[in-house]
């Protein structure tokens, strides 16, 4: 059976290119970074090369790059770090109601601690303005933080604007970049970003590192208290093959960003529009332009995301849902309902992520077989049936 | 995540479907998890002669819907009204913990039909009868 990997906003592939570098940091160049000796003074120019090649990728300095074990890591820090060294200064923040968990979870936990959060509410299409931002600014606030690009509905956040913004203010500005790396031009002087969390696996990386930009001048309390590593503020022996296989990979995925965009852009709206076209009572979620390259999300009506998804894996299709029963919680995605979506059509949605393995066939494939899927568990469902019957 | 059993039953549903004119029929939702289940009745002296059901939800809502039907089909109203969703979910070789409560949407749909059943033919509803309440259970 064909298989087609369509979650390549869960994680991608290591790309052949990162594997042969990571692989001789395993076997030979696997001493400590910390170390005076040879080995580890070769470890050494393998993490400072890393990080300017990180640093290159967003119009940073190598020495703003602090790498951490992902992208949750890098939103933890950024967060507590920036509350906690600036606690005397005010106690509000400012993030919106779409966030990464690494993100929201993090604002319940400061929340507990006495801070004030405002979750910003966003637009149909995820869509949250400067002007809103600007808004919700009081004398208090310390911290605005706001994703660059949603992880389910692909929106694509006026980080810049934002950036200006804040400046404006003098408050401090984080964005989770996660999903963005690699997909949109960074540049962080010129959109005014003081701090940015990324995560390799999301652009052909290994897993389990990742790496927060801070500005200079910015100061955090550390989150992770050990060794000297990264200058003192983040402790614990580098994860050198994973940080040297980002470095290889962002690297690439920036030369080649421009190009790769327009032929997963085609692809992206090759499918939207198909499964528009194919499936009666469909809508496209997020920004039909203002979005990620290769994210598709739609809802069909009528059936539950779970069951789809497993319908979809059948026949080698693998996507992800913001179905309530996918998560093991109980609600529908946070994103979905906050763009106003009710519960049971937040309950089918499908989340298709294209990335660099992917063809036309793919998404052909994918135009044929979703559509009988789709027939099949509407056949079955109670909702389906009432809204036919209402119809006649 | 799922028993062959379940992947058995959720691809090749049982007793999928309407019944035109049925003795009972029960809707139920599961608010904690969107899914929703309505199962069609038909009883001849007291024996559930056919039953058929429609369900929008997750893999393990649709294989408990299908195993529960195949559950009661040919048993009596007394045998249908011991059936849980403890022993719907053992039959398909066990559910995930955080499925279990999709599991009691069968349960619960099937004593909603019945009762339909009861109310339409005034029939008092049997000694100690009630339907598991999905938005307390704990499992
Ligand atoms: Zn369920």
């Amino acid at each position: 059976m064909e298989r087609i990997y369509l979650d390549n906003a869960a994680t991608t592939r290591v790309r052949p290119e990162v594997a042969a570098e990571v692989m001789p940091i395993m076997t030979e160049t696997y001493g400590n970074a910390s170390s005076v000796h040879a080995f580890g003074r070769e470890a050494k120019k393998a993490l400072e090369k890393a990080r300017t090649q990180v640093a290159a990728a967003i119009g940073a300095k190598k020495e703003e790059i602090f790498f951490t074990a992902g992208g949750s890591e890098s939103d933890n820090w950024a967060l507590k770090g920036a509350a906690h060294q600036l606690r005397a200064k005010g106690n509000h923040i400012i993030t919106t109601a779409i966030e990464h968990h690494a993100i929201l979870h993090t604002c319940k936990a400061l929340e507990k601690e006495g801070f004030v959060v405002t979750y910003l509410p966003v637009d149909e299409y995820g869509l949250v303005t400067p002007e809103q931002v600007e808004a919700a600014i009081t004398p208090q606030t310390i911290l605005v933080s706001i994703m660059m690009a949603n992880n389910e509905i692909g929106t694509i956040e006026p980080i810049a604007e934002i950036g200006a913004v804040c400046k404006k203010h003098g408050v401090l500005f984080h964005t989770d970049a996660v999903q963005a790396i690699g997909h949109v031009p960074v540049d962080v002087k010129a959109m005014n970003v003081d701090m940015l969390s990324m995560s390799g696996h999301k652009f052909y990386a290994p897993k389990g590192v990742g790496a927060l930009y801070v500005r200079t001048g910015v100061r955090l309390e550390n989150l992770i208290e050990g060794g000297a590593q990264e200058r003192s503020r983040r402790a614990g022996t580098e994860n050198l093959p994973a940080i040297v296989g980002m470095g290889k990979a962002i690297e690439l995925i920036t030369a080649e960003q421009e190009a790769e965009n327009v032929r997963l852009t085609a692809l992206r709206d090759r499918l939207i529009q198909g499964v528009l076209e194919k499936i009666p009572d469909s809508r496209l979620n997020g920004h039909p332009t203002r979005r990620l390259p290769g994210n598709v999300n739609i809802s069909i009506r009528f059936i539950e995301g779970e069951s789809l998804l497993l319908s979809l894996d059948m026949v080698g299709i693998a996507g992800s849902s913001g179905s309530a029963c996918t998560s093991g919680s109980l609600d529908p995605s946070h994103v979905l309902l906050a763009i106003g979506l009710p519960h049971e059509i937040a309950h089918g949605s499908l989340r298709l992520t294209l990335g660099r393995d992917n063809t036309e066939q793919d998404v052909d494939y994918v135009l044929e077989q979703l559509p009988k899927i789709v027939e099949r568990l509407r056949s079955m469902s109670p909702l389906y049936a009432d809204y036919v019957s209402n119809k006649q | 995540m799922y028993s062959e059993k379940v992947m058995d039953h959720f691809t090749n549903p049982r007793n999928v479907g309407e019944i035109e004119n049925a003795d009972g029929v029960g809707t139920v939702g599961n608010p904690k998890c969107g899914d929703i289940m309505r199962i069609f009745l038909k009883i001849d002296d007291g024996i559930i002669t056919d039953v058929k059901f429609k369900t929008f939800g997750c893999g393990a809502a649709i294989a408990t819907s299908s195993m529960a039907t195949e559950m009661v089909k040919g048993k009596s109203i007394e045998d249908a009204l011991k059936l849980t969703n403890k022993a719907v979910a053992e039959a398909l070789d066990g559910l995930p913990a955080v499925k279990m409560h999709c599991s009691l949407l069968a349960e619960q749909a099937l004593k909603e039909a019945l009762e339909d059943y009861f109310n339409k033919n005034n029939i008092p509803l049997p000694e100690g009868f009630t339907k598991p309440d999905v938005e307390h259970d704990e499992d």
